[in-house]
């Protein structure tokens, strides 16, 4: 009798826990967003942290002058609300919100924006995202300890509502930038309570002492478990934020997010399983989202290598890859094959690039480069992290060489930080490598293989395209600039210090009771623009 | 004695972790070097190792294990003092549910030895060794979380019954465990002369079996468990991941792979003094369960 007891509580107690809502329909009439964020943000201080998740927090918490606009393409006015260029394109006249405030209440102005620009600056905090403002007159120099005196940095407060920016080129791009979080105010008195203008570790941002201005203010954070956001009443544009709180779910486990959002614990996954990609796909998953995005995933070779220096020996390996076997049957997730760095259609650039797969000239290059039965080629590492995605793409090439052009290949897979380390100090001969834009511009991808730039990691440098570039960033006609860009990237993929693969895309997993989430190039979703409404 | 072995643990791992390629600041997007410099000052990481290293033990000294480097205006000591309690009550349920099952099923299986009471519950506690936690887990969220949904898939405290899935994978793994033990150590005692004289005396079974057997017949289990509550605070990293727990186990690997320096030497040292002290507490009690060691004490 006490066993029925028993198993008679122990069905009631889980039968109690299974007829409770789901959070995503307890979230539907609450207008609670649950929302998968990938990882536990480093934190919220919009001049210390980087990465993708921080920027899905702060984008509901802080704002920038301009804001991002949720169907992609150019900025909205933010904490801004119109501005002036002038007419050589080298300065920005920004006319602050008049209603604009910061979550406690006080008015924002011009002179917190300077002032945030000159901590982000300041050399002793250590942001890792200075180079975003250095397109400003004197910031460089600051950062960078030339001169110590923020007068000489180009941002003038004309008053309280009006700021104004002086450029050392025109920069098309400029008002892009400014929805990079590295770019958003913080509140001065708030940081300076809780520590200097260059410290780290201040507690500024935590729970009840952070302020901000943005449609959100931070109401709890539970440490790798779940950070949530609450509507800010005092935002300048809080009439059309519909959503009460937004819940950040930090869940580093894909298959786990997988599991969360099919149990009805999410409205939105980070990302998806790539094996699961396909199937969703074949299955028709009216939750399935594959969205275009601005990323190259390309594999750089190392120029100085001596099997590398060689540019035919280069091209004979980028000619003799098949991308578009690679994305059907590799990564299978709707990815695009890539003929240029970058990915074509951003901000209306089209790159006129190719890169054929023809193996017989690849053979051919590889024996005018002088490699033959009398001497044969090297064998070739491959380095990558570890991931099952990059293992099963690396095969495939490998599988290619070793086909098309009868190269042996060696596959390394290292940890993280050791692969970060070994492709930094030069010591690989191909690495596996992706990039995404930081705003939607060329410039964001063939910048970083200029000379002397820290990303570039495959020792090429090429006076005629560092000056085109160079010339493109001092063009204010945007027609004229992008052709310069074309040129830029002509020789970039005639020179092929990487081999481009294929473009990203963005898969991942969307409730269909979320309206106002729109893909875009960026993947920016402002989530003032969300809400919840069933399908 | 546990005073030397963490101060040797935590002077290894502190070169040791130097020594590994790779640094906290590296990422997919390069620094440039005056930003490195920067941080590097930041950190004090551009002083002598040897400085570095008398800095961080006088910190230790004090009880401050220094900041994060991953997650900038968070101490090491805080993130440990978030982690700690969750961990520490996850592996308080996995225990309970492995002794109870182990137990259980490891002196039925001793009592009714070469029957199928006895063949059963060990052919489940093989298969209980052999599954690790990482298919054991996705398993029972699969059947009690999406087909049947009787219990949330993820989270710890946040919706009903999200503590029983991991607290059942982890415990399961270790009732496997403690059932072959138990049963191990029954079956040494039940053949012993004063299990006789008891059951001579006129004692029932349940008597002889609760009061006298399993004194002597759980001490290897007892001897198991210290260890086992240290590999359980330390070792609950792959079912805090699949269950999205917030749990130190996920600080603690997460920290190696982000080389976030402070965080790694900060949980290996508070790991390495939790299985000494548990080490310690569990010779306590086995000595204390058997009657010849207490003698000889």
């Amino acid at each position: 009798m006490r066993h029925l007891y028993l198993t008679l509580t122990v069905i009631i107690f889980i039968s109690g826990c299974s007829s409770s809502l789901s959070p995503v329909d307890d979230g539907l009439d609450k207008q609670i967003f649950h929302f998968g964020n990938g990882s536990e943000p480093q934190g919220i201080d919009p001049h210390i942290v980087t990465g993708v998740p921080e920027h899905h927090l702060l984008i509901s918490l802080c704002e920038g002058l301009t804001s991002s606009n949720p169907n992609g393409g150019a900025n909205l006015p933010g904490a801004a609300e119109s501005w002036d260029i002038s007419e050589d394109g080298t300065s920005y006249t920004f006319y602050l919100q008049k209603n604009g405030k910061w979550s406690n209440g006080e008015p924002l102005t011009a002179q917190d924006f300077a002032w945030s620009w000159k901590r982000l600056l300041t050399p002793s905090l250590g942001s890792q995202y200075p180079d975003m403002l250095y397109y400003v007159k004197g910031a460089s120099d600051y950062h960078n300890g030339i001169t110590d005196n923020f007068d000489d940095v180009g941002v003038e407060v004309i008053d309280d509502y009006t700021f104004r920016v002086h450029l050392n080129n025109p920069t098309p791009f400029f008002l892009g930038l400014l929805s990079h979080y590295s770019t958003w105010p913080v509140h001065k008195d708030t940081v300076l309570k809780h520590g200097t203008i260059d410290d780290r570790n201040g507690q500024w941002t935590r729970p009840g002492n952070f302020v901000c201005n943005g449609p959100f203010n931070l109401k709890s954070w539970e440490l790798n478990s779940r950070i949530v956001v609450e509507k800010n009443p005092l935002y300048w544009d809080s009439n059309i934020v519909k959503l009460n709180e937004i819940h950040y779910y930090p869940v580093q486990n894909v298959m786990t997010e997988d599991r969360m959002f099919r149990a009805g614990q999410l409205h939105v996954t980070s990302t998806l399983p790539s094996q699961k990609c396909p199937v969703y796909i074949e299955e028709k998953n009216p939750d399935l989202r594959v969205d275009p995005y601005m990323g190259t995933y390309f594999y750089r070779l190392n120029t100085k290598n001596p099997v590398l220096t060689d540019v035919r020996v280069r091209k004979a390996l980028a000619y003799s890859i098949d991308r578009k076997k690679l994305v059907e049957k590799v990564t299978k997730c709707g990815q695009i094959p890539a003929y240029s760095f970058t990915p074509p259609g951003s901000a209306g650039y089209q790159p006129d690039t190719e890169i054929p797969f023809d193996p017989e000239l690849a053979k051919q290059l590889l024996v005018e480069a002088g490699y033959g039965p009398e001497n044969e080629f090297p064998k070739l590492e491959i380095l990558f992290n570890t991931n099952e995605d990059h293992r099963k793409l690396a095969l495939a090439i490998q599988q290619m060489w070793q086909q098309n052009l009868g190269v042996d290949i060696v596959l390394v897979n290292q940890d993280w930080k050791v692969y970060l380390a070994r492709e930094m100090i030069g010591d690989f001969q191909v690495s596996r490598a992706g990039w995404i834009g930081d705003y939607e511009d060329p410039n964001t991808f063939l910048d970083t293989l200029r000379p002397n730039r820290g990303n570039n990691k495959t020792g090429w440098e090429n006076e005629e395209y560092d000056r085109l570039i160079e010339q493109a960033n001092s063009e204010n006609s945007q027609e004229v600039r992008y052709a310069l860009l074309g040129k830029a990237e002509k020789i970039l993929i005639d020179e092929m210090p990487i081999i481009p693969l294929y473009t990203y895309v963005r898969s991942y997993q969307l409730s269909s009771d979320v309206k106002g989430y729109y893909p875009n190039y960026l993947d920016h979703h402002h989530p003032k623009y969300i809400y919840l409404e069933r399908d | 004695m546990a005073i030397p072995v963490l101060l040797a643990v935590a002077t290894m791992t502190f070169f040791l972790v130097k020594l590994a390629p790779g640094g906290p600041f590296d990422a997919e997007k390069a620094v440039s070097p005056q930003v490195l410099k920067n941080l590097n000052e930041a950190y004090n990481l551009n002083a002598s190792q040897w400085e570095q290293y008398t800095d961080y033990m006088s910190g230790i000294v004090r009880g401050d294990f220094g900041p994060s480097f991953k997650y900038p205006g968070r101490s090491v000591t805080e993130m440990i003092g978030i982690g700690l309690p969750i961990t520490f009550e996850l592996a308080i349920y996995a225990i309970l549910i492995a002794l109870v099952i182990g137990v259980f099923s490891g002196v039925l299986a001793a009592l009714k030895r070469n029957t199928l009471l006895d063949f059963i519950p060990m052919a489940i506690a093989m298969i209980g060794i052999c599954v690790p936690t990482f298919l054991m887990g996705p398993l029972l969220v699969l059947i009690f979380g999406i087909n049947l949904e009787w219990l949330p898939v993820a989270g710890w405290g946040q919706l009903a019954g999200d503590k029983i899935l991991p607290s059942v994978t982890l415990g399961f793994a270790y009732a496997a465990y403690i059932a072959r033990l138990s049963r191990g150590g029954m079956l040494e005692v039940l053949n012993q002369d004063f299990i006789r004289t008891a059951r001579a005396k006129g004692l029932t079974e349940t008597m002889v079996v609760i009061k006298h057997a399993m004194q002597g017949g759980l001490i290897p289990v007892v001897s198991f468990l210290g260890p086992a509550i240290a590999g359980l605070l330390a070792g609950s990293f792959v079912v805090e991941t699949i269950f999205q727990i917030p749990g130190l186990g996920r600080f603690y690997v997460e920290a190696a792979l982000n080389r976030d320096y402070t965080m790694i030497l900060g949980t290996t040292i508070f790991f390495s003094a939790m299985i000494v002290f548990f080490n310690l507490l569990s010779d306590l009690a086995a000595l204390w369960l058997n009657p010849r060691s207490r003698d000889i004490s």
